[in-house]
C-alpha cells in the first residue's frame, strides 16, 4: 500500500483485512520494489499525492515497475499523462488526460453516489461483476474516452470507471466502500496474474 | 444512471446509539457496531452517524469508534457533530469516515467549509443545514439545534446559506427541515424544492419521514439526490430492503444487490 497521503489509506486496508490480507503500508522505495503488489489510494486532488510520490522518488520507480498496481480514485487519475485538477503531470503510465465531468442543468458535481458500471473490455479483474453493477464513486473529474477502460460508467458523459493495461489497473470507483462488488474486485487484483 | 440513496442516520452519545425525537429524551439502542451492520446489511446506501453530543457541549467526536465503523462498513459513511476544525476533521477522516458534516461550526465561522475543502477536497465536506420557516414565511437557519436549551435562531436565510456554502466548497448538502423533523408526516416539499433550485451539489433531505410513500413524493417532487431518516429505521416501522424494491418498482432508480 503506496502512503501518498490519502484519507482512504485506512479503509482501503481495513477493505483488504477483510479478505484475509494485512497490506504493508510503506513509502519507502526499498520495500515497494519488493512488493508483489502495489495499491496506490488517493482521495482529494492529484497535485498532494504526485508530490508525496515525487519527494520519495516513487514516480521515477513506478514508471519502471512491472509490478501489478492499482490505482484508487485519485490513485487512478495520477496514473494518466495530465490532470486539468490544477494543471498536474501524473505518471504517464496509461495514455489520456483527467478532465472535469461536463456540469449541466439537473446532473450534480460531485459525481456522488451509486452509479452503474458497464463492460466494455474482458478482463480478470471483472471475474464475478455482472454488467450493469453498481459500485460508489465521489469524484468530480475522471478520464473520457480511454481506449484501456474494462469499465465505463456514464454521469452526463460516459467515463472510464476502471482500467486497466500491462500490470497497471485502476479503478474510478471506491471498492474499499462499494459493498460486495468491491470486495469481488479486490480479491480479483489480488489473484491477477497479468502477462 | 446516478441512483437515489437511502441514508439512515444513527445518532451517536458516548460511544452507543440512541433515539427519540431528536432533541429530548434519548433511550439507548445499543451498540454502534451492531446497529451498522444490521442497516448495511438491509441494503442501507450510505450512513450518517451523528454526536448528537457534540456541538452544544463543546466536545469533538471520539474517533475511536468511527475507525471501529470504518473497519467493519464497506459502504461509506458519513460523521457530523463537533467538528469544527481541519485537524479534528482530518482525525475522523484518517479513522476512515469518508466524509465530514459540518453545521453550527460553520455558521459560527463560515470560512471553515473553505479550509476543509482546500484541506481534504469539496468531496469530503457535507454542510449541514438546520431550517425552519418563521413567521414572515422566510426559512431560516437554526444552529446548536442538539441541544433545545441551546438552540438559537440566525438572521441568515436558508436560501442564501446554502448558496454561500457552495460558493465556500460545501460538496453536499443536508437539509434538516425541522417543522416536519420528527413527526413522519411527510418531508417538507415545498422547502427541499426551493433549496434544489439553488443547489447545485448533491442534496440530501431530512426531516419527517414516515411512510414509504413519503420516500417517492421526495424524490419526484424534490429531486433529491438522497434522504434520510432515523426512526422510521430505528422502530422498524419501514424495512430499507422493502422500501427499496417498492422504489424500483415505482421507477426510481435505487441501487440493488
Amino acid at each position: 500500500m503506496i502512503d501518498a497521503g490519502g484519507a482512504n489509506l485506512g479503509s482501503v486496508c481495513a477493505a483488504f483485512a477483510r479478505l484475509g490480507i494485512e497490506p504493508e503500508v510503506s513509502r519507502d522505495p526499498a520495500r515497494i520494489a519488493a512488493a508483489a503488489k502495489l495499491v496506490l489510494p488517493g482521495v482529494g486532488a492529484a497535485a498532494p499525492v504526485m508530490r508525496t510520490l515525487r519527494e520519495h522518488g516513487l514516480d521515477a520507480q513506478l514508471r519502471e515497475s512491472n509490478t501489478p498496481l492499482l490505482g484508487i480514485c485519485i490513485g487512478m487519475q495520477v496514473l494518466f499523462n495530465r490532470s486539468e485538477e490544477g494543471d498536474v503531470e501524473g505518471l504517464g503510465l496509461l495514455a489520456g488526460d483527467v478532465c472535469k465531468l461536463p456540469a449541466s442543468p439537473g446532473l450534480r458535481l460531485p459525481h456522488m453516489g451509486w452509479n452503474h458500471l458497464q463492460r466494455r473490455r474482458p478482463s480478470p479483474l471483472l471475474e464475478g461483476i455482472a454488467d450493469g453493477a453498481q459500485a460508489y464513486f465521489v469524484h468530480s473529474y475522471a478520464v473520457v474516452g480511454s481506449s484501456d477502460a474494462i469499465l465505463e460508467t456514464t454521469h452526463g458523459s460516459g467515463f472510464a470507471a476502471a482500467v486497466a493495461r500491462g500490470t497497471v489497473a485502476g479503478v474510478q470507483f471506491h471498492p474499499e466502500r462499494s459493498a460486495a462488488l468491491g470486495a469481488r474486485f479486490l480479491k480479483n487484483f489480488l489473484d491477477w496474474q497479468p502477462a | 444512471m446516478l441512483s437515489r440513496r437511502i441514508i439512515p442516520c444513527l445518532d451517536v452519545r458516548d460511544g452507543h446509539v440512541v433515539k427519540g425525537v431528536r432533541f429530548r429524551d434519548h433511550v439507548d439502542m445499543g451498540a454502534i457496531e451492531a446497529l451498522a451492520l444490521r442497516y448495511r446489511n438491509e441494503g442501507a446506501d450510505e450512513l450518517v452517524f451523528y454526536d448528537i453530543g457534540a456541538s452544544p457541549e463543546m466536545r469533538s467526536v471520539n474517533v475511536a469508534w468511527v475507525q471501529r465503523v470504518s473497519d467493519l462498513l464497506d459502504i461509506p459513511f458519513c460523521v457530523a457533530g463537533g467538528i469544527d476544525s481541519v485537524e479534528r476533521a482530518r482525525a475522523v477522516l484518517h479513522a476512515g469516515a469518508d466524509k465530514v458534516s459540518v453545521n453550527t461550526p460553520a455558521l459560527l465561522r463560515p470560512p471553515l467549509i473553505d479550509e476543509l475543502a482546500a484541506a481534504f477536497g469539496s468531496q469530503c465536506v457535507v454542510v449541514g443545514i438546520d431550517s425552519q420557516r418563521d413567521a414572515d414565511s422566510q426559512w431560516r437557519v437554526r444552529s446548536h439545534s442538539g441541544d433545545p436549551s441551546k438552540m438559537q435562531v440566525h438572521a441568515r436565510r436558508t436560501l442564501d446559506w446554502v448558496a454561500e456554502a457552495q460558493q465556500r466548497g460545501a460538496g453536499e448538502i443536508v437539509l434538516n427541515c425541522m417543522g416536519s423533523d420528527g413527526v413522519r408526516e411527510g418531508y417538507d416539499l415545498e422547502q427541499l424544492r426551493a433549496v434544489r433550485a439553488v443547489c447545485a451539489v448533491p442534496l440530501v433531505a431530512s426531516g419527517g419521514a414516515g411512510t414509504a410513500a413519503h420516500f417517492d413524493d421526495v424524490f419526484k417532487d424534490a429531486d433529491v439526490d438522497a434522504a434520510l431518516a432515523a426512526s422510521v429505521f430505528h422502530s422498524g416501522a419501514i424495512s430499507i430492503a422493502e422500501l427499496k424494491s417498492g422504489l424500483r418498482a415505482r421507477g426510481i432508480e435505487v441501487r440493488h444487490d
